[in-house]
This record gives C-alpha cells, sequence and structure tokens, in this order.
C-alpha cells in the first residue's frame, strides 16, 4: 500500500547554514539534505552558499568545492564527473539526474539538492541501492545461449545491432528507477524503469536465446505491469534514453506470443 | 553503524510535479470520480422506478446549484477519462512515447476535454 508521507524517522529539520565568504560578489545557495548514522538525529537541510566565480560550472563540481573547502563531511559518490559513471545522481532541483552533467546555471534560485529518491539513506546524498541491484540480478543480464559457442564471435548484422541502440547506452544511475512514482509505492515487487530496460536490451539482443524465458519470468502483475505509463523515467533520464518506450516493447511482446 | 534505523529519502515530498505524472494521477482521479458519479445516476434511475414523488425529488436535487456542479464535474472527468485512454491505448500500441510527443499529446488531451466538456453542455442546454 502506498505510503505517501514520511516515516517519523525520516522527517526533515533546518540544518545549520554556512555563509558565503566575505567579498563575494556572485553567490549561490545550496539546500543539501544531510543525514549521519552516528548521530541518532533526523535528517535536516543545511544551507552552504558559494561564490560562483571560484567554481567550477557543474553542480558536483560545487559539492566538491563545499567538501574541499566548507564542510568535509557532506557525504556523496563521484566518480567520473562526465556523465558515464552514474555514481552522482541525486534529486537537484526537484528532479533526478546526475550533479555532473547538470549546469549551475539551469537552476533558478537556491539549488535544492536531496538523494534519489524513496531510498533508506546510508549518509547524506548516498542511498542504498541494494534492492534496485538485486532486481538487476533477477533479470540475469548477460547472454544466454544454449548453442555451442562458435569457434569466433557470435555475428550480429548491423540491422540486429542497431534494435541495441538507446538500450546499451544506459550507465545504472537510477535516476529513472527512483523517479517512477509506481516504484516508490511498489519498489518491492515492481522491476522499475531502469531494470525493465536492462530485460529489454536482453530480449531485444538477436544473439540471446532465451527470449521466451525472459518474458516468462517478468510476465507477473507486479514485476512489468506495476508500469503505468507515467513517463516520469523517461522525462528525467540524464542519457535522454526512453525507458517507457523499453517497457511498452515487453508489453507488445507479451501480447504478440500468445497470438 | 546502524543499518536498521535508516531514513526513507523524500519522495512526493520533493519531486518537482511533472506534466507526465500529473496527468497520470489525474487519469486515475478521474476514474474514481466516474465511478462515484454512477452512483448519482443510480439514484436518479432508481428514483425514477419508485415513483413520480421520488422522480421529482431526485430531478431537483440534480438540478440544484450542488447537482450542476457534480453533473459538471462528472462530465469534465469523463471526457478527460476518455481522452487520455485513448492517449493510453496508443502507448499500449507502441506509439507516441518520445518526450516531445508525449507532451504535445498532453496537451491535446486537456484541450479535447475542455471542448468537449463545453459542447456537451451547450448541445445539453439546448435540447433542454
Amino acid at each position: 500500500m502506498a505510503e505517501f508521507a514520511l516515516p517519523a524517522n525520516s522527517k526533515i529539520g533546518t540544518g545549520k547554514t554556512w555563509p558565503a565568504p566575505s567579498g563575494a560578489k556572485k553567490t549561490k545557495t545550496f539546500k543539501v539534505y544531510r543525514w549521519n548514522p552516528d548521530d541518532g538525529q533526523n535528517p535536516r537541510v543545511d544551507s552552504y552558499s558559494i561564490d560562483l566565480d571560484d567554481c567550477g560550472p557543474m553542480v558536483l563540481d560545487a559539492l566538491i568545492k563545499i567538501k574541499n573547502e566548507v564542510d568535509p563531511t557532506l557525504t556523496f559518490r563521484r566518480s567520473c564527473r562526465e556523465g558515464v559513471c552514474g555514481s552522482c545522481a541525486m534529486n537537484i532541483d526537484g528532479v533526478n539526474t546526475l550533479a555532473c552533467t547538470m549546469n549551475l546555471h539551469d537552476v533558478d534560485g537556491d539549488v535544492k539538492i536531496y538523494p534519489l529518491p524513496h531510498q533508506p539513506v546510508i549518509k547524506d546524498l548516498v542511498p542504498d541501492l541494494s534492492g534496485a541491484y538485486a532486481q538487476l540480478q533477477t533479470i540475469e543480464p548477460w547472454l544466454k545461449t544454449t548453442t555451442a559457442a562458435p569457434e569466433r564471435e557470435r555475428p550480429q548484422s548491423p540491422e540486429e545491432r542497431a534494435k541495441l541502440d538507446g538500450l546499451w547506452e544506459c550507465i545504472l544511475c537510477f535516476s529513472c528507477q527512483t523517479s517512477c512514482p509506481s516504484y516508490w509505492w511498489n519498489g518491492d515487487r515492481y522491476l522499475g524503469p531502469a531494470i525493465l530496460l536492462q530485460a529489454y536490451r536482453w530480449i531485444a539482443d538477436s544473439r540471446d536465446e532465451f527470449t521466451g524465458e525472459r518474458l516468462d519470468q517478468l510476465e507477473d502483475p507486479f514485476r512489468l505491469y506495476r508500469c503505468h505509463t507515467i513517463m516520469n523515467c523517461t522525462r528525467t533520464c540524464p542519457k535522454n534514453l526512453n525507458p517507457a518506450k523499453a517497457i511498452a516493447e515487453i508489453k507488445k511482446l507479451m501480447v504478440e506470443r500468445k497470438g | 553503524m546502524s543499518t536498521q534505523n535508516r531514513p526513507l529519502s523524500p519522495h512526493l515530498q520533493v519531486y518537482r510535479p511533472q506534466w507526465t505524472s500529473a496527468l497520470s494521477i489525474f487519469h486515475r482521479g478521474t476514474g474514481i470520480v466516474l465511478a462515484l458519479g454512477t452512483l448519482l445516476l443510480v439514484y436518479w434511475l432508481a428514483a425514477a422506478a419508485a415513483g413520480p414523488e421520488a422522480f421529482a425529488g431526485a430531478q431537483s436535487f440534480v438540478g440544484s446549484p450542488i447537482g450542476v456542479i457534480l453533473l459538471f464535474g462528472w462530465s469534465a472527468a469523463l471526457f478527460y477519462h476518455l481522452c487520455n485512454g485513448i492517449r493510453h491505448l496508443v502507448w499500449d500500441a507502441g506509439y507516441g512515447f518520445e518526450l516531445s510527443v508525449a507532451y504535445r499529446s498532453a496537451l491535446a488531451v486537456l484541450i479535447a476535454t475542455a471542448v468537449l466538456t463545453v459542447l456537451a453542455w451547450i448541445v445539453g442546454i439546448a435540447l433542454l
């Protein structure tokens, strides 16, 4: 059953305010979700004012600047800083995206930063994504075959390969997964847009020989059919992929195979 | 380190309302309104079967300002649910998933709902 309000231990209080350095001409305020597992307190929102004249252009640059120069306790994931690793996915200005590819100047007013929505928080902006990873495991995201392995690679025509475009580019940042209200309310049983896009990536692969079994595994009122075509996933994908369309293709295959 | 008492990150509280999710929740809302409105229709029919006095009572309620507002809301919900239902059928056929197309079909649904509702009331009042 959908629980719309936050549990008592998750209600957010106001936190500390860190003023801008003296002499800063162009400042921007960052309101950042904080939660420390060690102090027994509820989450809070801290406010950091940053001198934009002395800061890189992206939200991640500002977070790194805060961590380096203002508050070293601020915790977040980051790695590649160029939109290919998916580590720094978070809720920025009300929408899930990658901090490293989100330009500061695209945010009007204060920059509000929260962890990916409706996930258990490990610390600050670091959500526990082990549920989604466990779901990824269930769809067996690798090439499965029964025929003997050929001498060389399994060939694929350019047309067959083209069917994987828009699917292979997914970096598993889980922006879409945690933007989906249906996943918020039924994340324990609904696989969610990121996992279903991955499932379709293997269903659509001409070299894979387990299409039927893959569809069998997805044919379930919750795993697949909790998708109600809300389309928040497609709206939020930082790589401009279309999980909603991938899910629709799976649903179509379900109907087509019934004949 | 505590792993049991981890807070749940905020969701509805912080997620900026999207056109995509707004129209979706509105579809469900109008579905509920339609089901409730059907009760009004059943009451009206049951009153007609029960006799002239009961029917006159039902008629005066339906014709009262509250009744007219309920009917107007019901008809608007009907046309929204109908138009957006067609949008869902097109999606189920695998079309219209590009974000720009989805936004345009959303706008089309809203305009069609307004036009059909107003048209229905103009025709309805003209026939009275």
